[in-house]
């Protein structure tokens, strides 16, 4: 049976395990039948012309984990930012594992989707906030449809929380292969102030596909900054859908480090409901064995005097395929807008492969948007200085990609995560340089 | 006084279209619709051999199972194709030897349009190719040009002539099924230019073809193929007008540029169909497809100014084949009003140490849609590849759009891409700039509006640079000096 056949029978499963008569259920009803519409994307679309989910749609996922995992915290420690205190919503297999996390109620809400689409206190937020940006494309529709599990963070006015929070889905593969479709929610109070760690992690080589929906929502002068960490083994795919809408005078930083996995796809969509406000989206791509990471990223100019970054840097080794995909709609009342991309790729080798695509949709006259989009590869004069000061090649490789992917790491601002994505890149790219940067 | 830029928008918005006239000739011209007997019959009014009637036929065919492209980022009213008529000839089918005996009516038709054929032969030196209504009604310096070998006649002279050239080129570059327009065009072109450089000749002279569509009610497909032998040189100017008709007329040409090794051909164009009035009623499609082949250390380098056109798709691409190939590609295009431009080019990059620049200024103003729509692709075998691209756009009001749509895909890892666009209005401060320095806001607008255009500007062979300034002052009047 294909994949697509197989969730929309099993939704009726779903349906037993929910309570059907919440009002969220209605969204869920309604999401279902779009997907059955619009079904998987195909290379046909044109924002999918350059990834192919067909080979990841042969699987046989399963879509209800059956056995309930539990992790020992030694097991996966290395996989949490540890040096730091922070709060912890962690999943393993899509179910929540409060042995693992630590979640909280005093002042904010650090806690999990099923609560908030449970309880009643909740029920404005939800009416509010919840399916309120995500777009109805096949694969959002279907994380509708199926939305139950997830982080639910609500910061209300004021707030500065005091620590990260890490939000970590690990699959243990006791199934064969498994679909995982967390559903996140994330609302930032007047003047809050939040930091945001995502990570989705397999331990094991069985196939997993992550299809996860973020709603992130920042009012008046609100600031959120979110950091995606995309390192996982060669077996799990990640398509991660995240949309931002940001009030006035709000601040969103999203920076996303790829470094593994088989096919990830990130599409991020910022959306501007207010003035002067400001979203920034970096992202490091480093890779190689066959794997394919794709950037698809949106930002949508709605109202004046509002500012978009984005600076996104890749190499490509080894059969490896990048995407970068940047959109910037600029609509007529938007003026004074000022809307920078930049995309930066090193190839490797002559296997690798890089498309970008980046836009520019211009409806108003007075703004200033540029975009930049370079394909090269290392200097040789830079490679040749620093071997003949006794630097051997494969560090002087290294520390010229270091280098190259700095101004995205430069803008991190927890130590600590800028520490982890430091070792990361080493051990990427086999090489100890015996320094940070 | 005081211009303003609202000065200037409300200006734009009203000028009307100066080459809006029609020639009074008596044509013959088929009955309107599409079928193979169509097919056939403008087969044998221009006498062509049976290997041409049957490629048509093949082209036709092919076209009646593709569809309409939709991807680009216009929207129009599809044009019925069973509503025109494909041929139009002007009756009095002129065969002169010299100007003289040209129909006077005819002869001031071009005069209107500045490119009386007298005043060029005898101040430019321009060897031209007028083909009207999709009939090539003169050629000058056809002698000048066969002393040294070269041929530049009408492609219906060059099928009959010269097959062996055009069977062996036709449809090598752009095969007949390439795309909607492309099938449309090879099945029913009507005339068209040719021009064959032979091996190690420098062109003495621009070469130019003039189009105009003159009847109501027909589409223009010409085909143009320019074949550069080893170590040629050509520089080819293509001219485009239209009368004023309030129902849309379509023109959907064939341009196919083969320099072989060591060639090089310069191919310019400008575009000044009929834009539609400023409620956007009329005007012309423009949907081309035009496309050159490089063999090793070839050159080829397409320069466009398009200022006309009520709806502009194309992309003159440059297929790079032979090693340390050359594609270049300059556009200016001006949209107003409600007119819409998708426009850009492809540079594929086949061979070794293969370069391209792309350089495209696009000005839009009133409610006018512009996009940039480009490809550079770079095949793992290109080693060495190098590209630059430049996409500049000004905005003239809220009201129009501009729009960047590259597309890099790079499979080489020596390959050297680099990207930039931009988007920017005429800014407060560089009037004031200009203000300050005792240049009047009138002249302050022409300056930066040339100044922005000047890097394609300056591609243009001279002959052609002060006609493409013409132009499109008729488009911007009052900014552009």
């Amino acid at each position: 049976m294909e994949l697509k056949d197989k969730l929309v029978s099993s939704f009726m499963a779903f349906e037993d395990t929910v309570d059907v008569n919440l009002p969220v259920h209605e969204v869920r009803s309604k999401a279902i039948k779009d997907f059955e519409n619009l079904g998987f994307p195909s290379k046909k679309l044109e924002s999918w012309k350059y990834t192919s989910l067909s080979k990841l749609l042969k699987s046989d996922y399963s879509v209800f984990p059956k056995n309930e995992s539990s992790l020992e915290f030694k097991e996966v420690k290395k996989y949490f930012i540890h040096e730091i205190d922070s709060y912890k919503i962690v999943f393993i297999d899509g179910i929540y594992s409060s042995h693992l996390s630590e979640t909280s109620h005093e002042g904010l809400d650090v806690c999990l989707m099923s609560a908030a689409l449970s309880k009643p206190k909740y029920k404005i937020i939800i009416d509010n906030y919840f399916n309120k940006i995500a777009k109805t494309d096949g694969l959002t529709a279907l994380n509708t449809a199926f939305s139950r599990e997830g982080a639910f963070i609500n910061i209300p006015r004021g707030k500065v929380v005091e620590k990260p929070i890490q939000i970590l889905h690990f699959s243990t593969g006791n199934e064969s292969s498994l679909l995982l479709q967390p559903r996140n929610l994330i609302v930032v109070g007047e003047n809050a102030h939040v930091q945001i760690i995502e990570r989705h992690q397999s331990l094991t080589d069985n196939p997993v596909l992550t299809n996860s929906v973020t709603e992130i929502f920042a009012n008046k002068r609100a600031i959120v900054d979110y950091y995606k960490i995309q390192n996982d083994r060669q077996s799990a795919s990640l398509i991660d859908n995240t949309f931002i809408s940001q009030q006035q005078n709000s601040h969103a930083l999203v920076h996303t480090f790829s470094l593994g996995g088989n096919v990830t796809r990130n599409n991020l969509q910022f959306f501007h409901k207010g003035e002067y406000l400001d979203s920034t989206l970096k992202g490091v791509t480093i890779i190689g064995d066959k794997q394919h990471v794709d950037h698809s990223t949106l930002v949508h100019h709605a109202t004046p005097n509002c500012e978009s970054h984005q600076d996104y840097k890749g190499i490509y080794a080894d059969r490896s395929t990048g995407v970068f995909n940047g959109q910037i709609i600029v609509e007529k009342e938007a003026q004074k807008t000022n809307g920078f991309q930049q995309n930066n790729n090193i190839l490797i080798d002559d296997t690798a492969t890089i498309n970008a695509k980046p836009q520019l949709e211009i409806f108003a006259d007075d703004v200033k948007c540029s975009h930049g989009c370079t394909i090269g590869q290392l200097d040789d004069e830079a490679m040749f200085y620093l071997k003949s000061r006794g630097i051997p090649e494969k560090e002087a490789r290294a520390l010229l990609m270091y280098a190259f992917a700095n101004n995205v790491l430069e803008s991190v601002k927890i130590p600590e995560v800028k520490q982890r994505i430091n070792k990361l890149i080493a051990m990427k790219l086999g090489v100890n340089l015996g320094f940070d940067l | 006084m005081a211009y303003t830029e609202e000065e200037l928008k409300k200006e734009l918005e009203t000028k009307e279209y100066e080459y809006g006239f029609y020639t009074d000739i008596e044509s013959e011209t088929f009955p309107v619709g599409l079928n193979e007997e169509i097919v056939k019959a403008i087969s044998l009014k221009k006498g062509e051999p049976s290997w041409m009637t049957e490629w048509r036929l093949e082209a036709y065919r092919a076209w009646t199972e593709m569809e309409e492209p939709e991807w680009a980022n216009v929207t129009y009213k599809k044009p019925d194709f069973q509503a025109i008529s494909y041929y139009s000839a002007p009756k009095k089918k002129p065969q002169y030897d010299s100007l003289d005996e040209v129909d006077p009516e005819l002869l001031d038709t071009f005069k209107k349009l500045g490119i009386s054929l007298e005043e060029q032969k005898k101040l430019a030196g321009v060897a031209v190719d007028v083909v009207m209504d999709s009939v090539s009604v003169a050629t000058t310096f056809k002698k000048t040009l066969a002393e040294k070998g070269i041929i530049f006649c009408s492609i219906s002279e060059a099928i009959k002539e010269h097959p062996e050239l055009v069977k062996k080129y036709i449809g090598s570059v752009v095969p007949k099924k390439d795309n909607f327009y492309a099938a449309l065009n090879s099945a029913v072109f009507s005339d068209g230019s040719f021009c064959y450089i032979p091996k190690g000749v420098r062109c003495p002279m621009e070469l130019s073809t003039y189009f105009r569509i003159n009847q109501a009610g027909t589409g223009q497909f010409e085909r143009t193929l320019v074949i550069a032998d080893e170590g040629s040189y050509v520089s080819y100017l293509e001219g485009c007008t239209a009368p004023m008709r309030d129902e849309n007329q379509l023109h959907a040409a064939v341009v196919e540029l083969v320099a072989l090794d060591d060639a090089e051909i310069k191919y310019s164009t400008v575009q000044n169909w009929f834009p539609g009035d400023k409620e956007g009623k009329g005007g012309v499609f423009n949907f081309v497809t035009k496309r050159g082949l490089c063999e090793t250390n070839a050159k080829i380098s397409w320069t466009q100014v398009e200022t006309g056109s009520a709806v502009t798709w194309k992309y003159p691409s440059c297929i790079l084949k032979g090693d340390n190939s050359v594609g270049e590609f300059y556009s200016i295009a001006v949209t107003n009003n409600y007119q819409q431009a998708d426009t850009g080019t492809k540079m594929i990059h086949l061979g070794k140490n293969t370069k391209s620049t792309i350089i495209s200024k696009g000005i839009s103003a009133g409610r006018s849609q512009n996009s940039y729509r480009g490809l550079v692709q770079i095949n793992s075998r290109a080693a060495n590849a190098r590209n630059f691209s430049q996409c500049d756009s000004l905005l003239m009001g809220n009201q129009c759009g501009a729009h960047t749509f590259p597309y890099i895909e790079a499979k080489n890892k020596t390959a050297q891409i680099e990207h930039e666009a931009t988007t920017s209005k005429i800014g407060e401060d560089q009037i004031f700039y200009c203000n300050q320095r005792g240049i009047d806001t009138e002249k302050a607008i022409a300056l930066i509006v040339n100044g922005f255009s000047k890097e394609v500007l300056n591609k243009l062979p001279m002959e052609f640079a002060v006609e493409a300034q013409k132009l499109l002052e008729i488009s911007l009047e009052g900014s552009v000096g």
